[in-house]
């Protein structure tokens, strides 16, 4: 066991450093220079004062060779200073770690309804009776996931804050802001979710094991919920790691459109300003939580099914 | 009938006694695809008595599971009862509710599914699963049911119960799974036990512990048994009467020593004279086939043998963490020799070691030590052109037609695949192959056309036959090539394989656990035991005459031997 979680923090580690160092030179090789940027020219080195932007570059350590660059960022990335902002001149680090607490709720907050949503839903379009309720539940997740986050949030805003005034639109104030953007978020990777789980339940319950549940005596609740849902979950938890990046990603766009501050904000500002400095500090921060959501989904996979072991890595040759 | 079938009922069956199970008139239709109903049992009548073994028998199709299923309202997606009525104990059930139906399950019914290794919840610990029968019928709490699963457990021949209770699945055997299932199935007290193909899923020797168990279990506490199988043999050593199914319709019903030693119906007949045993000798093909095609049938003449495995032996390595040494030894100092033109056959339970042996023999694994000479020459480490050269020389059959053929090929492209492959012959020359290997393997021409997926699976086997004789290869590895199919369609296919040996000089290797099978097909048999072969020499002498403990054990689990007193009254027990 400790030999694994060893193993698989060194691949951890690979993947982040991986992720750092492509971030890195993908941002050094844009055309339009930070300093100007940071000259608030719009990136137009002519119309900057040629001594300005020297002395910007030079504050910045962009005057030296690229690898020196490099190796100076990766250094202090590892003891987690990831050096001034471009743009405001705050250490990048900082920005990130304030602009995190609002992120980490809403992507939390958007997590657990997807999770409870989508479980809901692909339970219930297995569930009935009627064929033709099924039928029609089980249409709904692939709605789900053909609509972009940002369509969804307009609409959303458009009907419960503009015309009902039920919500506010924007901003971070309270609970009553968090609901939307929550909201928006969730419904793509819930219905993910409901789709991969509805159609692994159906495949459950032709199971032997099921019929061997009916016989029993067992009735519909029990034989689904008992017995077909814990065995269907399991390809759907795989899927969960992937939803939890994804998540991130989907963050930068619902904080946009509700106009919240938070990560995605931050991203997307700084992209803009190709503030190299902010842009990695939150490329290392998104592979962080990759890394760590799969392996306590792999940790997590032999509570849910005891066939799988942790110690062995490849499965027993049954001669 | 049901005059002759009362009087020669067994002591302990009161004959007088309400059915526990009367089936009348039973018919189920399943709707197809295309709107249709396909009638799958027609005007079927059953009964049951208490404390009876009744056995239903019949090739697949016959809808002998279908009519066990409609006695427990649980029939597949599509399938409902179209007529007929079913009592249970005297009571009328045919218009239950389905939640009715759940009350009469696992309580007054109980079910041993076909297959263990697959009829248990994974994720749940087996004295749960027991205990849970217990729990839905309100006859225990949680607690006193997990207790009383453990003297379930105990009762259906597991042993260390308290242990094994706390255990999942996939830790235990598949006999031990079946005994679970078995635990499962009586710990309500059902006064019906029906078991649907028990054990065709488990080792003969495995299958006779657990049907003995099973049978001593019902017996012991006057439970009634309906025991579906193909198995003729397997009916004939458990049951009271036997009920013959054709199409859905009972053709023959009666004692068990009136339908084995006296039956009328042809159906009957042809299942008794299909099912291989032991009594009857190695099929001889017959008619003027060997010179039809002018191929050589002279062995002997040939020295070198064309298989040889010397001193062979495979470790498998084992998963870091597990139990015990660090790798496992699958095949274990085999030396065998296969001639041309005869039939080298290697038997063995599941684990045995026989399909790695088999996988050496084609190269599909090398030995951790020892040699493998094909055709005289030693070709132990081949690889590259030279192993792909030496794969001409032999092709392979495996078990299942239904998984082995690309359903996305029509008939001629699976067969014409290895011309393809090693690039013989033009695309007409190769057409004309195909039609001539269907030819042989007595297809019809037309099949070639039609997508595996529309042939039953005797028809497929046919296909994956023509297949492997497409390269005319020198040696042929059949792994279990009928025991996935219906007893007649079983004794057809066995029939091919000897004529086309006859015709072609085909040497096989003949992989199987069947040792009836065998019998009707080896010159040569080897019994594998833990890797190890224990014995090995002509058909006769060790299918006939077994020295080793284990091959005598093999023979005496075979079904249908079991001496049996049929009248032995209820004391005797």
């Amino acid at each position: 066991m400790a030999r694994y979680v060893a193993r698989r923090a060194a691949q951890g580690l690979f993947v982040l450093w991986a992720a750092f160092t492509i971030a890195f030179f993908v941002l050094y090789l844009l055309p339009s220079d930070p300093a100007a940027l940071a000259a608030g020219s719009g990136g137009e080195v002519a119309s900057v004062d040629p001594a300005l932007l020297d002395d910007l570059r030079a504050r910045y350590g962009l005057d030296r060779p690229v690898l020196v660059q490099y190796a100076d960022a990766l250094g202090g990335a590892v003891r987690l200073d990831f050096g001034p902002s471009y743009q405001s001149g705050a250490p990048a680090g900082s920005l990130v770690a304030q602009a995190l607490p609002q992120t980490l709720l809403l992507t939390g907050v958007a997590l657990a309804l997807a999770v409870l949503g989508g479980t809901a839903l692909a339970v219930a379009s297995v569930l009935p009776r009627s064929r033709w309720l099924r039928q029609v539940l089980s249409a709904l997740p692939p709605v789900g996931v053909a609509l972009p986050t940002f369509f969804i949030g307009l609409v959303l805003l458009q009907w419960l804050s503009f015309r009902a005034g039920l919500l506010p639109a924007i901003g971070n104030a309270g609970w009553q802001s968090l609901v939307l953007p929550a909201v928006t978020l969730a419904i793509p990777p819930g219905a993910q979710l409901a789709q991969v789980l509805s159609r692994s339940l159906r495949g459950t319950l032709g199971e032997p094991y099921v019929e061997t549940a009916r016989a029993k005596g067992a009735g519909r609740l029990r034989v689904q919920l008992g017995h077909a849902l814990r065995n269907a979950a399991i390809p759907a938890f795989t899927m969960l790691g992937v939803l939890v990046g994804g998540l991130l990603g989907g963050a930068v766009v619902t904080e946009t459109v509700f106009s919240r501050v938070g990560l995605g904000r931050l991203t997307v500002q700084s992209v803009n300003t190709q503030d190299v400095p902010v842009v990695l500090a939150v490329v290392a921060l998104s592979a962080l939580v990759f890394v760590v959501t799969t392996l306590v989904v792999d940790l997590l996979y032999p509570l849910l099914d005891p066939r799988i072991e942790r110690a062995p890595t490849r499965k027993a040759v049954a001669a | 009938m049901t005059q002759v079938q009362e009087d020669r009922a067994p002591a302990r069956v009161d004959a007088d006694a309400t059915p526990v199970l009367e089936v009348e008139g039973l018919e189920v239709g399943y709707r197809t695809r295309d709107g249709q109903v396909y009638r799958a049992v027609r005007g079927v009548d059953l009964r049951v008595r208490p404390g009876e073994v009744v056995a239903l028998v019949g090739e697949s199709g016959s809808g002998k599971s279908t009519t066990a299923h409609a006695a427990l309202h649980l029939l597949a997606r599509g399938g409902s009862v179209t007529g007929g009525r079913i009592r249970l104990g005297g009571r009328d059930v045919s218009d239950l509710t389905e939640r009715e139906w759940q009350a009469v399950r696992g309580r007054e019914v109980g079910l041993v599914p076909q297959d263990p290794t697959v009829s248990l919840n994974p994720v749940q610990r087996v004295g749960d699963q027991v205990a849970e029968v217990l729990v839905i019928h309100g006859l225990a709490r949680r607690r006193e049911a997990r207790r009383r699963a453990v003297t379930l457990l105990e009762q259906a021949g597991v042993p260390d119960p308290a242990a094994r209770a706390r255990q999942y699945p996939h830790q235990l055997s598949g006999g031990l799974r079946q005994r679970v299932l078995i635990a499962v199935a009586i710990a309500a007290g059902p006064r019906l036990v029906v078991a649907d193909e028990p054990t065709s899923a488990l080792d003969v020797t495995v299958q006779r512990r657990i049907l003995d168990h099973l049978e001593t279990l019902v017996r012991d506490r006057g439970t009634a048994l309906l025991l579906i199988t193909h198995d003729l043999g397997v009916a004939a050593d458990r049951a009271d009467r036997i009920v013959v199914l054709e199409h859905g319709v009972v053709v023959e019903e009666g004692t068990a020593d009136e339908v084995l030693g006296a039956p009328r119906h042809p159906y009957t007949r042809q299942l008794i004279a299909a099912a291989p045993s032991l009594a009857d000798g190695r099929l001889v093909a017959s008619g003027p086939t060997a010179t039809a095609t002018g191929a050589p049938a002279a062995p002997a003449a040939e020295v070198a043998p064309v298989l040889e495995l010397v001193d062979v032996r495979k470790e498998f390595p084992r998963p870091r963490g597990a139990a015990g040494a660090r790798s496992l030894v699958a095949v274990d100092g085999v030396s065998l020799r296969v001639d041309r033109g005869t039939t080298y056959a290697l038997v063995g339970e599941s684990g045995s070691g026989k399909s790695t042996t088999a996988r050496l023999a084609l190269h599909l694994e090398q030995p951790t030590a020892g040699r493998v000479r094909f055709r005289g020459e030693d070709v132990t480490g081949a690889r590259g052109e030279t192993l792909r050269r030496l794969r001409r020389g032999f092709q392979v059959v495996y078990q299942s037609p239904y998984a082995s053929l690309d359903p996305r090929f029509t008939v001629a492209e699976v067969i014409a695949e290895p011309l393809r492959a090693y690039g013989v012959g033009t695309r007409v020359e190769r057409a004309e192959r195909v039609r001539e290997l269907l030819a042989d393997v007595a297809l019809p021409a037309d099949a070639a056309r039609r997508s595996p997926r529309e042939l039953s699976g005797g028809q497929r086997q046919r296909v994956a036959i023509a297949r492997a004789l497409a390269l005319r290869p020198d040696l042929v590895v059949l792994d279990e090539p009928v025991s996935a199919l219906d007893v007649s369609v079983q004794a057809q296919i066995l029939d091919l394989l000897v004529r086309l040996q006859a015709e072609h000089g085909l040497t096989y290797l003949f992989i199987s656990h069947d040792l009836a099978v065998v019998r009707r097909v080896a010159d040569h048999v080897g019994v594998l035991h833990d890797g190890r072969l224990v014995e090995q020499g002509t058909a006769e002498a060790i299918l006939l005459d077994p020295r080793e403990d284990y091959t005598r054990e093999l023979v005496a689990a075979i079904p249908g031997r079991r001496p049996r007193p049929r009248t032995a009254p209820a004391a005797a027990r």
